[in-house]
């Protein structure tokens, strides 16, 4: 099902929503990652608003999907979508990464705010994925599990070790979403330690694999759908993206994976997004 | 005053019963399978040597093979744990503790997930393998983190009720098993349980502390010293973590001294909790017994404790240097 005018402006405003949070609450936390957020607004609000099926009367449901942020430092995005579907409130948004948060720096496990593992050391998210799949699985649930990952993870050998076992396992009920957006900490991915082409490499690991652009929405959504009507295997969909999405001095820029804006950077920013 | 363990004949006389923990371990298991519907079962490639195998082959759907891939199985088994299941995963400890110590740390530990490290062929008495499957540093690897617990039991007994109350006990846990036969220490009526030493032997000159395969050759050498005139309490600690300082404490107390026995490097050990515990609570004399700061060999397990000093006449003398320090 293609979707209507109405899911795409709603998408197209939670990813707005979503960029404005992401940049003041780094801005608040005075440190923090800006870029890769941007950068997944567009995939990330498309997947929260038309997919994963979490909500506050879902919650507590055990056979809800399940949702494993490998690229943890992304978090800001992730909060800033909790909120935006009622599983935390707003003001909260600003406690991001200060003492006494439940938003730390990196997500932590919290069964109340819908999050469901704590990561932000690379490479470990496929892994646990392909446990919350085969779990589901067992239980007899229908329900989908996602895992966020990036180029940069993907060079973590455990990555590797998972896509393995998913496909040993036909894990039909798990989805691994890559950022590719070719910009780790130490400059550009394809300098530092290149990847290379991942839709290959899961293909050959036996997933079912895509290349979207992670900012078309519609093409996001489609992508999503056969995701889920692959069942005999997973799927991965490697999202092309643009770290720092929507601001143009962040856009490509390494220097924003792990830095906060200023109020001067914040408030140009802040304009430019609209 | 705690009361001293009923013990099945060992060293005077009698049928000696031999039996590895790996054996209990796989048993139990077994029986677990039939009695809770929520018991999974990972392994690495291998279930004929960590005794997962009977499991698997009674409950193929609740048992996945992960093949060699030990950091993947233990975020698998957390990941299994997240949807309401209790997860064993089962490797020789080298593979279990070592290798995959970070996505313990990260994907179980923080979490608090009820996954249970089932680690079999631990320490010297994995025997001819050598240096590289001689898991000498898990206690160490394993008692740091945080909601870890470790347990390491001395026999067959003990380790198929230790298994059992891991099982029925939230959270992350750590149990260090044997690859070797050794002799079944504890009668039937013996009760484990999380987080208490037992006193196998009653004395007050001394007091040998001991966990796993070592209690065997500590018992021994409490017998050895008897003949000198010399009463060495014995302490069994199966749990390492959280060590039972009440009886550490009280132990140091009424024997004014303490041997620890392991086969485990001695940084980081069951002498490490033990002294940690000791300094806390009542400073007393005391030498830790166990591998001094080097990797293994290729050998008998019999061997191999005599070359390392962990045989009963060593310990045995030892001691007796020790008691010469106290107070």
């Amino acid at each position: 099902m293609t979707l209507s005018n109405k899911q795409i402006q709603a998408i197209e405003t939670a990813a707005h929503q979503v960029r404005v949070d992401v940049l003041r609450m780094v801005n608040a936390a005075t440190c923090g990652h800006p870029g890769g957020p941007l950068g997944m607004a567009d995939f990330m609000s498309t997947l929260f608003l038309e997919h994963f099926n979490l909500d506050p009367s879902t919650l507590h449901d055990p056979d809800r999907d399940r949702l494993i942020l490998g690229n943890g430092h992304t978090c800001a995005g992730y909060y800033a979508l909790l909120a935006y579907k009622g599983l935390i409130s707003r003001d909260e948004l600003m406690t991001f990464r200060k003492f006494g948060s439940r938003l730390q720096g990196h997500p932590h496990r919290n069964a109340d705010m819908g999050i469901d593992f704590s990561t932000g050391s690379l490479g470990n998210s496929l892994s646990v994925a392909t446990g919350m799949a085969l779990g589901a699985r067992l239980a007899g649930y229908e329900n989908r599990i996602f895992s966020i990952s990036s180029d940069g993870e993907s060079q973590e050998g455990q990555i590797w070790e998972a896509a393995t076992s998913a496909a040993h396992y036909r894990l039909g009920n798990l989805t691994v979403i890559v950022d590719f957006n070719n910009i780790q900490i130490d400059g550009v991915m394809r300098q530092v330690m290149d990847v290379r082409d991942l839709r290959a490499k899961y293909e050959a690991f036996g997933w079912h694999a895509m290349d979207v652009n992670g900012h078309d929405i519609l093409a996001v959504h489609d992508a999503l759908e056969t995701a889920h009507n692959v069942t005999d295997r997973p799927s991965a969909i490697i999202a092309h993206t643009i770290i720092g999405k929507g601001v143009s001095f962040m856009e490509n820029q390494s220097s924003w994976h792990g830095v906060a804006p200023n109020d001067e950077q914040l408030k140009l920013a802040l304009a430019e997004l609209g | 005053m705690p009361s001293t363990q009923t013990l099945a004949p060992l060293v005077n006389g009698g049928d000696i019963r031999k039996m590895a923990t790996r054996d209990a371990y796989g048993a139990t298991l077994l029986e677990l399978g039939a009695e809770r519907p929520d018991v999974v079962v990972l392994d690495a490639d291998l279930s004929g040597s960590t005794k997962t195998k009977a499991f698997s082959k009674a409950y193929p759907e609740r048992f996945f093979n992960q093949g060699v891939a030990e950091a993947n199985m233990m975020g698998t088994a957390a990941g299994i744990a997240t949807m309401g299941y209790t997860v064993f995963a089962s490797s020789f400890a080298m593979f279990a503790a070592g290798k995959p110590w970070e996505q313990i740390r990260q994907s179980i530990c923080v979490p608090e997930l009820s996954v249970k490290i089932c680690a079999t062929h631990a320490g010297l008495t994995v025997g001819e393998d050598g240096k590289s499957h001689q898991m000498l540093e898990d206690i160490a690897l394993m008692r740091v983190l945080p909601h870890m617990r470790v347990i390491v039991p001395a026999d067959g007994v003990e380790a198929a009720q230790a298994v059992r109350a891991v099982a029925a006990a939230p959270g992350p846990f750590y149990v260090r098993l044997s690859r070797a036969s050794t002799p079944v220490i504890f009668s039937e009526d013996y009760r484990f349980e999380i987080g208490k030493g037992s006193i196998l032997r009653e004395g007050s000159d001394v007091c040998l502390a001991a966990c796993g395969v070592c209690v065997a050759p500590t018992l021994e050498a409490a017998e050895l010293l008897a003949e000198q005139g010399i009463q060495a309490r014995v302490v069994n600690f199966a749990t390492i973590d959280p060590i039972d300082s009440t009886l550490v404490a009280e132990s140091a107390r009424q024997c004014g001294a303490i041997v620890t026995v392991e086969e485990h490097q001695i940084r980081g050990g069951l002498g490490d909790a033990v002294a940690q515990a000791v300094v806390r609570h009542h400073p007393v004399p005391m030498d830790l017994i166990g591998m001094d700061d080097a990797f293994g060999q290729s050998g008998t397990a019999d061997e191999l404790l005599v070359y390392y000093g962990i045989s009963a006449p060593a310990i045995a003398q030892r001691a007796q240097a020790l008691i010469l320090r106290k107070a």
